[in-house]
Order: C-alpha cells, then structure tokens, then sequence
C-alpha cells in the first residue's frame, strides 16, 4: 500500500524528511512515534499527498506520488493538526457537506455521526461552540463518512475522554480489518500495545523501526 | 527531481554553462558572452555616435528626437522579453519533462522585461517633458505600458514566494501564461476607452514620428544595439539562476547531512533541541 | 460525484456560512458604504461627484472584492478545511467554480447596495431605457470580478506573508472590468451626454473578459493552490 524509498519532503529549506524507508501493508495499522520536530506530521502529509517528494520514490496504493500527487488523494482521508472543520457551520452541515463531497450516502453520513456520538445534543450546534475533543469527534465523523483505503492521523487521541478513545481504536481496528491501512502519529505509548500492529519510530526525518 | 547537470545538458536553449575545468574561477561568463558583450559594447557606441552625432536633429522636436534612439528600442525589448517569458513558461509546463531551464530563461526574461519597461517609462516621461510639456498623457499606449508594468512586478513578487524549484516554476509558469491571457484584454479595453475619450489635445504620442534617413538608422541601430544587450543580459542571468538553484540543492544537501547526524547522535530520544519548526504549526 | 453538483454544494456552503456568520452583512457593506461617504470627502464639489459617481461605485467595488477574497479564503484556512478538501481529492476545478459563484453572490449584492448608494449620495437617476444595460452590465462585470478574486485568492490565500499579494495581482487584471463596468454604467445613467448605445460595446469586452477568466482560471486554480 505504501512504498517509500529514501524520500526527502521540504518544509521551506528545512528537510523535514530526510531520506524515509518504509513499506506498509494493507490492513496493517502503524504507530509513528518520535519526539517532537521529528518529521510525525510531515510524513503524514507526505502520504497524503499535500507536500511534493523532492527526492527518492514514493508510491501510496497503485500511485505513484511524484506523477499522481492530486489522484492519490481521493483515496486518502488524513485528519491533520487542524480539524479542516467550517467553524460557523454546525455539526450536520459539517459531517454533510464532507460526506457529500465524498459521495457518501444520508445513511453512511448518520452512522458515521451517530457512532461518534456526536448526533444528539451537538448535531444543530456551531462547531465554534464546540470543545476541542468535539470538535475532534466531528472531524473523526468526516474522515468515517469518507471511508478512505489509507487512514493517516495524526494525535487523534488528544483531547478525547476514555470512552471516545476506545471507540476511536475500535473504528480504526475495523477499517484495518476491512482491507483500509491505518497510519497514526501519536505520543500515546499505551496504544502501541492496544491499537497497532506494528510502531515505527521517526527521529530526524527519518524511520527506525522498533 | 532538482539536480543540476554542469555539463549543461539540460534543455537550456541558449549556450552552456562554463565548462567544469572553469571551477577555478566560478562566473557565468563564457567566450561566447564575452564575444558577444564586445559587440554590444562596440553596437551601443555606434548608437552614440549616430544617435548623438551624425543624425540631425529633428524639424519639429529639435534635440529631444535623440531620445527616441533609446525610448523605442528598450520597448520593443520589453516586448520580446515578455513573448520570451510566455513561450518559456509554455515550454516548462506542457511538456511531461518540465525542464527547470525553460523556467530559469521565463524568469530572467521578465526581469530584464521589467527593467527594459522602467527605463520606457522613465526616459520616456523625460521625452514628453521636453515635447508635450507633461511627464505622463492618459493615451492607449502608455496606459497599457504602464499596466504592462505592473502586471510583471506582480509576476516577479509571485516568483519569490519560495518553496521547490519545481513549485515556483509550476506557479510562474502558470501565472505567466495567465498574464498572456490578461494583456489582449488589456489592450482592447484601454484602447476602445482611449479612442473614445475626445478629451486629449496634445499631438500624436512617440512612434509615430515620422523618421527618414540617417534617423531611421539610429534607430535601427538603437534596435541592434539593445537586443544585443538584452541577450547578454538573458544569458547572464539565466545561468546566475541556475547557480542560485544549485546551491539551493547543495544547501539542500548538506541540511539532510546534518538532519541525518542528528539521528545517528540520538541513541536516546530528545537530546539537543532541534532547529526544526515546530511540527503542527505548518502554513496551510 | 460530477462536477458540477459539487460545484453547487460548494456554492451553497460558502453561502450557509455568510448566512451563519454574518460577516459580510455585518462588515463588508457597511466598509462599501464608508467608502461612498470619503469618496465625497476627498473629491468635494458635488458636480465632480455626480459627474464620477459611476466610477466611484466601480471603485467601491474593487476594495470591497479584496475584502470579499480574503474573508472566502479565511473561512477555508481557519480551520485547514482548504487543504482538508485538497486531501479529499475534491476537484479543483469544482472549489474554484463553486467559490466563483458564491462571491459572485455577494458581489452583486454588494454592487446593488452601492449603486443605491450612489443614487441618494450622488443624486444619481436611473432612466428606464438604461435598466437593462445597467442590470447586464451588472451581471457581466461580477461574473468577471469573481472570476479574477477567487483565482487569486486561491493562490493569496494562507501562507504569511502571501496575503498582499492579492491587491497586487487583482487590480491590474480587472482594469478591463473597471474600465469597461464604469463606462456602461455611465451609457445607462446617461452621465455626461453618454446614450445606451455607447454601453453595448462594454458589456460584449465584459463578456468576453468574464468567459476567458472563468475558463482560464478554472484550469489555473489547482496548479496555483498546490502546494
């Protein structure tokens, strides 16, 4: 599914990548783990196809990143830093419009809502209204709804209470058992036990695994 | 992929780059730019001596015809450097092998358009001074010269936003035909407004001076001699380009360098801080 | 999913969300409205006011499309949702269009409010022969307005120091539609002996402005705002 080789990604000057080796399989879910300013989020993006590959080769699904940057992306659903959530709009009209962009249907957009739990009380409020971890469920309820082959997060857990995170691991578990391959950056050393099949740890834009 | 090849195999369309044996005293001169400086040398001092000397003085205008001599060259210059830039631009972006030189000559060429416009500009508010009376006159001509102007400054300040090569030629490219697709309207637009507008009482703009003999060869040589100038120019700082863009690559180079160090020193996780940006407070 | 209905989806959310946040109702026409009154403060003589008033409304218009970019594009980068659609593979020719639409919304909302504005401020009088000129001329300029400020809104958009590059990009691009709009509207008032006729030929160079900035920009926006 995903098939780096020695790629550098830039951020300005600055090589955030530094030369990644990686191989992914689908159905596997990865931890990417590693201090801060290691390249975590970089990666991601990378795999999303936001940020160019300045050198080495790159390849996500049957894609090849360097010629088919913008194909690759309808196939790849990545919940960033942001939330990528219209903060005047309400929870319905946010989960809707993402859903509706990615051809889901009005059941698939409820389920995905109701799932996590943000389809009673928050659905008609304005997400500007929201907590940081509402806010957070919404846009996990987007990235469902859009049922991507390749699931790239990054710090989803943050800002979650416990029962949203188990609910998160068991979404992200079902998506890897459906043929899906999860990539997930996180800090969280507990969920490399509980969640992934593999962690791989990035230092200095770079992968080791462990 | 943004390596650059000193032997000059990539698809600049102009002559190479210096020869690596010239390592020793890195330029962007060659024996063919030194050849052709000494022509436009030589072509801008006969522009001298029959712009100033031998061509008469004009019946209507005395002196200040002189001026034309440069006025109108540097224009039509301004005018093949930016057709220069258009192709260039077409040149990297259609092609699947998206040259980075067919960028670099767009990019030098809009800068030497932009100069060769402001000296247009400058030289010939000079001209106009001493005919008309006034600097500036709202005609078709200068009006579109001046949006001319400023539409390229915009493309220059679009060329330095920064990010890969490839990025910046990708948004030059794209914004530099974009421009293509602006001056017709450009044109049509101020050009219906002007012929329209009764309000002008002063006598025909520059370029339709009536010239014969020893004035039209001025010109012609003025013509000559600035092409010349701009060619040399184009080639200079074409290749100035392609060093600016190899040294981002070395700079590029030794980055991942130290960025890999950085890795092998860290046995444990988070020793020195990093000179990284923060991860997460990307733009965009 | 066609273009086009995600062109509409897209339409209508930027829609929702003016409707919901009320800041161009709140901030931008009041802004349009000010600039009407320093108009009259700088150019004094009420004559020299009603001679230029098509002008002014035009005027008006420009700094109020800058204002009108930047909030379009704010709304996306706020929260990463421009880029969260760029991962969605959303097409970009479907972002560019349904923005395109939604300022062109706001903008001739905007345009009719300034040119009440110009009515009671610059003693301006709409003859009746001159309303359909005026209502075309309207239509044909916004479409090209819009067309302009969302492909280089597109590309102004986020990044520090990237957001003064809008004005600088913008303004030489629609001087056709500054020139052209001000002169049909000058035919459909009938300023300074102008008669409908004269403003004909402006609405067709509108047209033809309109047409080649929506296809042009509708190919340029994805390589301008890729990354």
């Amino acid at each position: 599914m995903v098939s780096f080789r020695d790629v550098v990604a830039v951020l300005g000057t600055f090589p955030a990548l530094a030369g990644v080796t990686l191989d992914v399989e689908a159905g596997e879910i990865v931890l990417l783990q590693g201090p801060n300013g290691a390249g975590k989020t970089t990666l991601l993006r990378t795999c999303a196809g936001l940020l160019p590959v300045v050198r080495g080769t790159a390849r996500i699904l049957e894609f090849d990143l360097a010629a088919d940057r913008d194909v690759v992306r309808r196939h790849v659903g990545l919940l960033g830093h942001q939330n990528g959530l219209y903060v005047d709009l309400t929870v319905r009209d946010n989960v809707r419009f993402w859903g509706a962009t990615a051809g889901a249907s009005h059941d698939e957009i409820v389920a995905a809502m109701v799932r996590l739990d943000v389809h009673d009380r928050l659905v008609d409020v304005p997400v500007r209204k929201l907590s940081a971890g509402q806010r957070r469920r919404t846009a996990l309820a987007c990235l469902v709804a859009r049922r991507a082959r390749l699931w790239l997060l990054d710090e989803p857990h943050a800002g979650l209470d416990a029962a949203s995170r188990d609910e998160l691991d068991r979404i992200l578990r079902q998506a890897a058992a459906s043929g899906a391959t999860v990539i997930v950056a996180s800090h969280e050393l507990e969920r490399a036990t509980s969640l992934a099949t593999r962690v791989v740890e990035v230092v200095a834009g770079q992968v080791r695994e462990t | 992929m943004t390596t650059f090849d000193p032997t000059g195999t990539e698809s600049v369309p102009v002559t190479s780059a210096p020869a690596p044996h010239d390592s020793y005293r890195v330029g962007t001169g060659t024996r063919a730019t030194r050849v052709l400086g000494l022509f436009t040398i030589v072509s801008m001092g006969w522009l001298v001596v029959f712009g100033l000397g031998f061509s008469p003085a004009d019946r209507d205008q005395d002196e200040a015809v002189r001026i034309l001599y440069v006025h109108v060259p540097t224009i039509w210059l301004a005018y093949l450097a930016f057709v220069v830039t258009a192709i260039a631009s077409a040149l990297y972006l259609f092609p699947k092998a998206h040259s980075l030189g067919w960028d670099r000559l767009a990019g030098a060429s809009a800068e030497i358009g932009v100069a060769f416009v402001a000296v247009t500009l400058v030289v010939g508010a000079l001209w106009g001074r001493l005919t008309w009376g006034v600097f500036w006159q709202w005609d078709a001509r200068l009006t579109l010269t001046a949006l001319l102007f400023v539409s390229y400054i915009g493309y220059l300040a679009v060329r330095r936003l920064g990010g890969t090569h490839e990025q910046r030629a990708r948004r030059s490219a794209v914004l530099g035909l974009l421009i293509v697709l602006e001056i017709p309207l450009l044109h049509f637009s101020v050009k219906l407004w002007r012929s329209l507008h009764q309000g002008s009482t002063l006598t025909d703009p520059s370029g339709d001076v009536k010239m014969d003999g020893l004035m039209l060869f001025s010109l012609f040589v003025g013509v000559i001699a600035f092409t010349l100038l701009y060619v040399w120019l184009v080639l200079h700082r074409t290749r100035a380009m392609a060093m600016e863009d190899l040294l981002d690559d070395r700079q590029l180079d030794s980055a991942l360098e130290a960025r890999r160090a950085e890795a092998r020193i860290d046995a444990a996780p988070e020793s020195a801080p990093e000179p990284a940006p923060e991860v997460g407070t990307e733009d965009r | 999913m066609s273009v086009w209905k995600i062109t509409w989806l897209i339409a209508l959310k930027d829609l929702r969300i003016e409707r919901r946040s009320r800041v161009i109702t709140d901030q931008v026409l009041p802004f349009a409205g000010v600039t009407m009154l320093i108009f009259a403060f700088a150019l004094d003589a009420d004559s020299v006011l009603e001679r230029v008033a098509p002008g002014l409304i035009w005027l008006a218009t420009m700094f109020s499309l800058l204002v009108l970019v930047q909030r379009a594009f704010s709304i996306e980068t706020d929260d990463g949702a421009l880029d969260a659609m760029r991962v969605a593979g959303v097409d970009a020719r479907a972002i560019y269009l349904g923005k395109s639409l939604s300022l062109a919304v706001q903008l001739l909302v905007l345009e009719v409010i300034l040119l009440g504005a110009a009515i009671v401020l610059y003693a301006q009088t709409v003859p009746l022969d001159g309303v359909v000129l005026l209502v075309v001329t309207l239509l044909t300029a916004t479409c090209g307005l819009a067309s302009v400020g969302t492909l280089y809104g597109g590309l102004a958009a986020g990044i520090r120091g990237r957001e003064t590059l809008l004005p600088l990009l913008t303004l030489p691009a629609v001087a056709p539609v500054l020139i052209g709009a001000t002169r049909a509207v000058e035919a459909a008032l009938g300023t300074a002996g102008a008669v409908v006729s004269d403003g004909w030929p402006w609405v067709g160079l509108l047209a033809v402005f309109a047409v080649a900035f929506g296809v042009g920009g509708t190919l340029a926006f994805g390589p301008l705002i890729d990354e």
